[in-house]
């Protein structure tokens, strides 16, 4: 079990803002995740529908695709960030 | 080293902080204000944040501003929620014993913030239409002439 957070246009498309998940253990990367959560429904297909503009964290750390999420507590998906 | 950051929906005073930043020892202040421009059709700014994550990159960004310049002190104030054209958004200083690194390390600060802390920023235009804004090459390209 573990939390993802949506931010900005991600959670605007998705529609919620946190949520608990169980993926499988096979979903073992932040790459695998996502085309996990992408077959959830409409709203997640368009979130993620091009991945050059979506970010990841782990537990709170920048993290590439290839990123582990074994253990994991917390993930969060957000656009490239644009504050300042 | 004093190490201040904050992030909050509330202003801040920029003398007063950078009053804060005159500690001893400190022969230069540099800053930086950012402010919602005031373009064409704005009504306002509403900026979101990641609470913890944001607080710890940003964290992050000034100590290797810390680690990088002699610094006495270093202070970030972002601001968060509803903000209209002429708010502050954004308060970044750095003090030091001589200018270089003073200003250096400002210019190094707000260049991080712009690419590695995560907030967002939607336009809500006088239309009633909206829009995230789009992360810019340019902002990427400024911070890694750091690096």
């Amino acid at each position: 079990m573990m939390q993802v957070l949506y931010f900005a246009w991600l959670r605007e498309k998705i529609g919620v803002a946190v949520e608990n998940i169980a993926p499988p253990p096979e979903v073992d990367n932040v790459a695998a995740l996502v085309d996990w959560l992408r077959a959830r429904g409409p709203g997640y297909a368009a979130a993620f529908a091009d991945e050059k503009l979506v970010r990841c964290a782990v537990d709170q750390e920048f993290a590439t695709p290839d990123a582990a999420i074994a253990g994991a507590t917390e993930i969060a998906f957000f656009p490239p960030v644009t504050g300042g | 080293m004093m190490l201040r950051v904050v992030i909050q929906e509330a202003d801040f005073d920029a003398g007063a902080e950078l009053a804060r930043l005159n500690l001893p020892g400190v022969g230069g202040v540099g800053s930086f204000i950012g402010v919602v421009r005031d373009s064409g059709g704005l009504k306002a700014l509403q900026l979101e944040h990641y609470p913890g994550m944001t607080e710890r990159a940003v964290t992050k960004i000034a100590e290797q501003a810390a680690a990088r310049w002699p610094l006495l002190g270093g202070t970030v104030i972002h601001r968060v929620g509803h903000l209209a054209p002429g708010e502050n958004i954004v308060f970044v200083g750095a003090a030091s014993a001589h200018r270089e690194a003073a200003l250096q390390a400002t210019a190094f600060l707000i260049d991080w913030l712009k690419t590695s802390a995560p907030f967002w920023k939607r336009e809500d235009f006088c239309s009633g239409e909206s829009a995230w804004v789009l992360a810019r090459d340019a902002d990427e390209a400024a911070a890694k002439l750091w690096v």
